[in-house]
């Protein structure tokens, strides 16, 4: 046994392929680079695609094509090219498309900052998008949840049959890290489900107590019809209100109601502690310093990291933020997931720390504040 | 002759609607080559021509407007035996024009059949790229000061191997559309035709008329001779099946006892081409042989021949929590450009940390101690001097040992580089320690 290093770039590529991607598009942006030119190393050897789209939009749109092939498909960019995603991704969400999205953040607004780390697009990553219908979003802390989050990110989407979030930054994936590769958990691979061969196939028919229809590839033996249309379970254009309402409120439901079967996170809690913080991503490593130093010096200081974002893992964080008179939130913008946080205190005292100056937020600045 | 037209949705577009001559000249292209529904997929974009996948027994694709022919490449890549039929309007053409020119240039193994009506149906007769500079249309007068565009001209320019210019009129397009299925590689075929519910109210336009100003364009009739070339899908999985596998991850083992028991950070200061970064990795895999856990932050310019290189290393036994640098205990400054951009650190190191510091360079005032090296005088080279100074770091035993450096080239390095690299060190551990001495 011993240590490997890379950067979290590495990681997300090495745990798609062990996931099973074989399809990756990408367009080469800072920070996100890596990933692809690591796609580029690790798939065609491996009988597996990895293509360098014209733009970023025909980057996702070959994913989704190969999706709908049967493929796990993978695509990875910072924030100016999720703005160019943003349509195709509106597109998986409401034809139930399985694909990992990896943004590594960058700071913005705009072209912003190529080599500089934030967390500025937590919301953007939820609701950028046409439709307002729920999105998976993870957020690794160090190279580890690298590797173990894109597996999960790949189980998801092919367990919802939707797009998954990676919520990197810039100051996780280009930062090299040692890691004990045998120690990674990694959870057994899932694959969307596929239509019974003595079952007649609709496209988009729930059995039920299903989340999400089963699959059928395009190219196969029977027919599939794919479609960015409003659609009735047939794959066809649908009108019939009845009908469009149930498929929201299914879109809505299938993760809105699952999010506790996959709420990751880390929980330092302190008995008596009357202030919890909170963090994710990058900060959380800051936050985690923090505690220590604060422990040592015999204060009582609880930690939530969070790892899955959105959907908003509500009763976790309800639980959480009932047991304290005060949360300290601290993330690498000017409040964003706040928001959410605020909205779930009833009697709990919010406390914001952000920062945007392409910096990490230090343990010194947390301590102060707490 | 099979018929793959979907019984349960027949057409529907306006009557006189030139697409559904295009319909039913598709079908018996299909049949003709005896394909069956399931070898082929539809792909359609927005607009009029976004229902033609409705209309047929195939595998279906309806997507974003413009980006029909990614979804197309996609879908081709991951299922090489499909036939892939890409349909558009001349306003797909416009908006997807990036993903029409690189697939021209690209080359994959898709059919596109441009319907061509010169201005946008559905959206009510707006002008699109292929409007003509005298039609009258909903865009007020914006038309008549953009020429239209010769699609088929603009696909060869752009690499596409087979392109055709059909009217919907012709007895023969049939054959025509078969010839360009039959391709292996990029096809493409501007079939112009009538849109009598927003176009030819205004602009009357006959099959004569049509034919007549084709006539007037140069001939587009398949084959563009210079673009023959091999078909993008083979191409790829013929080059790739020659690559070999990427390694797996180097594991390095711990093979010596730590130097240090808590968190340790070391900061590298130089300038582009003094190998910082590959020092700063090296260093890592140093302190992975004693067991530590280390992590490497790297700042350059994105114009990585000139200015800073910056790489600041962290070690810690339970792992690195926080990335950043608080307080180093070795600061290696081998350029200006480096010191430069970290200058505002110096006031906080205090006399605990060491700076080794290439002989020349000027240091902002500190109270850290200063260890100065005369890399020239040993006659090491500039590109040589982070690596030396790696082996001055484990001379004093702060944070590497030489045993745990020479072991972390062994893991980075073969062959004549790894000679080469553990000769300097190690000649350099020799030298630096007799003057220490
Ligand atoms: S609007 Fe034009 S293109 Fe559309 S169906 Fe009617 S005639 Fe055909």
């Amino acid at each position: 046994m011993g240590l490997s290093i890379m950067e979290g770039n590495e990681a997300i590529a090495r745990a798609a392929i062990h996931a099973g991607c074989r399809f990756f598009a990408g367009y080469p942006i800072t920070p996100a680079t890596t990933i692809y030119q690591n796609m580029l190393r690790f798939l065609p050897p491996l009988g597996g695609i990895c293509l360098q789209g014209e733009d970023e939009i025909a980057s996702i749109g070959f994913c989704l094509g190969a999706a709908m092939s049967g493929q796990k498909a993978m695509t990875a960019t910072s924030g100016p090219g999720i703005s160019l995603y943003s349509e195709n991704i509106s597109f998986a969400i409401g034809s139930e498309i399985p694909l990992v999205i990896v943004n590594v953040q960058r700071l913005g607004p705009s072209t912003g900052s190529a080599t500089r780390g934030a967390d500025g697009d937590v919301q953007f990553m939820q609701w950028g998008n046409s439709g307002g219908m729920p999105v998976i979003v993870l957020a690794p802390v160090d190279v580890r949840d690298c590797y173990e989050l894109t597996v999960w990110a790949f189980n998801l989407a092919e367990r919802y049959r939707c797009p998954v979030f990676l919520a990197a930054n810039k100051e996780i994936a280009m930062t090299r890290e040692s890691i004990d590769l045998a120690k990674v958990k990694l959870p057994d691979l899932e694959s969307r489900r596929y239509c019974d061969e003595n079952k007649p196939f609709a496209p988009f028919e729930i059995e039920q107590g299903r989340k999400a229809p089963d699959f059928l590839p395009i190219g196969g033996s029977r027919l599939v019809r794919q479609t960015s249309s409003t659609h009735g379970e047939d794959g066809y254009i649908t009108v019939d209100t009845e009908t469009i309402a149930r498929t929201q409120a299914r879109l809505l439901e299938k993760l809105t109601s699952t999010v506790d079967d996959f709420t990751f996170f880390e929980a330092d809690l302190q008995k008596n502690a009357k202030t919890l913080i909170l963090a994710y991503g990058v900060t959380s490593r800051a936050a985690k310093h923090a505690v220590k130093v604060l422990r040592q010096r015999g204060q009582a200081v609880s930690l939530l990291i969070l790892k899955t974002l959105w959907p908003v893992p509500q009763r976790l964080l309800k639980e959480q933020l009932a047991c304290v008179d005060r949360v300290v939130v601290v993330e690498m913008n000017l409040g964003q997931y706040v928001r959410e946080i605020e909205r779930l205190c009833e009697n709990t005292q919010v406390v914001f720390i952000g920062q945007m100056n392409g910096e990490l937020i230090s343990p010194q600045q947390i301590m102060e504040v707490v | 002759m099979t018929n793959l037209l979907n019984k349960k949705r027949p057409p529907a577009f306006c009557a006189g609607c030139a697409h559904d001559r295009v319909i039913l000249a598709l079908d018996q292209a299909f049949g003709d080559q005896g394909l069956a529904g399931e070898d082929i997929a539809m792909v359609s974009d927005i607009g009029c021509s976004g229902l033609f996948d409705t209309f047929f027994n195939t595998h279906a694709f309806h997507g974003l407007h413009g980006r029909a022919l990614t979804y197309g490449t996609g879908i081709k890549m991951a299922q090489p035996e499909l036939n892939v039929v890409v349909t558009m309007g001349d306003g797909g053409l416009g908006i997807g024009g990036a993903h029409v020119l690189s697939t021209c240039r690209r080359n994959i193994d898709v059919t596109l059949l441009v319907l061509n009506n010169f201005n946008y149906g559905m959206t009510g007769g707006q002008c699109s790229v292929t409007t003509p500079m005298d039609a009258q249309v909903s865009s007020g007068f914006l038309n008549r000061l953009e020429p239209p565009m010769d699609i088929c001209m603009v696909a060869a320019a752009a690499g596409a191997p087979y392109v055709a210019r059909c009217s919907a009129y012709q007895k023969d397009l049939a054959l025509q559309i078969q010839k360009a299925l039959t391709y292996k590689g990029f096809s493409l075929i501007d079939i112009w035709g009538v849109c009598p519910g927003r176009y030819t109210k205004r602009n009357p336009l006959t099959p004569g008329q049509i034919k007549e100003r084709m006539g007037e364009l140069p001939a587009a009739d398949g084959l563009v001779t210079q673009n023959q070339r091999m078909e993008y899908g083979s191409h790829y999985r013929k080059v790739a099946s020659g690559l070999e596998q990427a390694p797996d991850a180097v594991c390095v083992e711990r093979s010596f006892d730590p130097v240090f028991e808590d968190r340790r950070e070391v900061l590298l200061l130089g300038s582009a081409g003094q190998r910082i970064v590959t020092a700063g990795e090296i260093l890592c895999l140093a302190g992975m042989t004693g067991g530590m856990h280390a992590t490497q932050k790297n700042d350059y310019p994105i114009t990585v021949l000139r200015g800073h290189s910056v790489s600041e290393v962290v070690f810690d036994k339970e792992g690195v929590g926080y990335t950043g640098l608080d307080n180093p205990c070795v600061v290696i400054a081998l350029a200006p450009e480096g010191v430069n951009r970290r200058k505002s650190k110096f006031a906080e190191f205090d006399k605990d940390t060491v700076i080794i510091r290439a002989a020349g360079i000027e240091l902002p005032d500190c109270r850290a101690r200063v260890i100065t090296v005369d890399f020239k005088a040993h006659k090491i080279k500039k590109t040589d001097w982070a690596l030396a100074a790696l082996a001055v770091l484990a001379r004093e035993n702060i944070v590497i040992t030489i045993d745990m450096l020479e072991k972390a080239l062994t893991c980075r390095f073969k062959g004549d580089v790894l000679a080469a690299a553990l000769k300097l060190v190690h000649t350099n551990f020799k030298i630096l320690q007799k003057r220490q001495n």
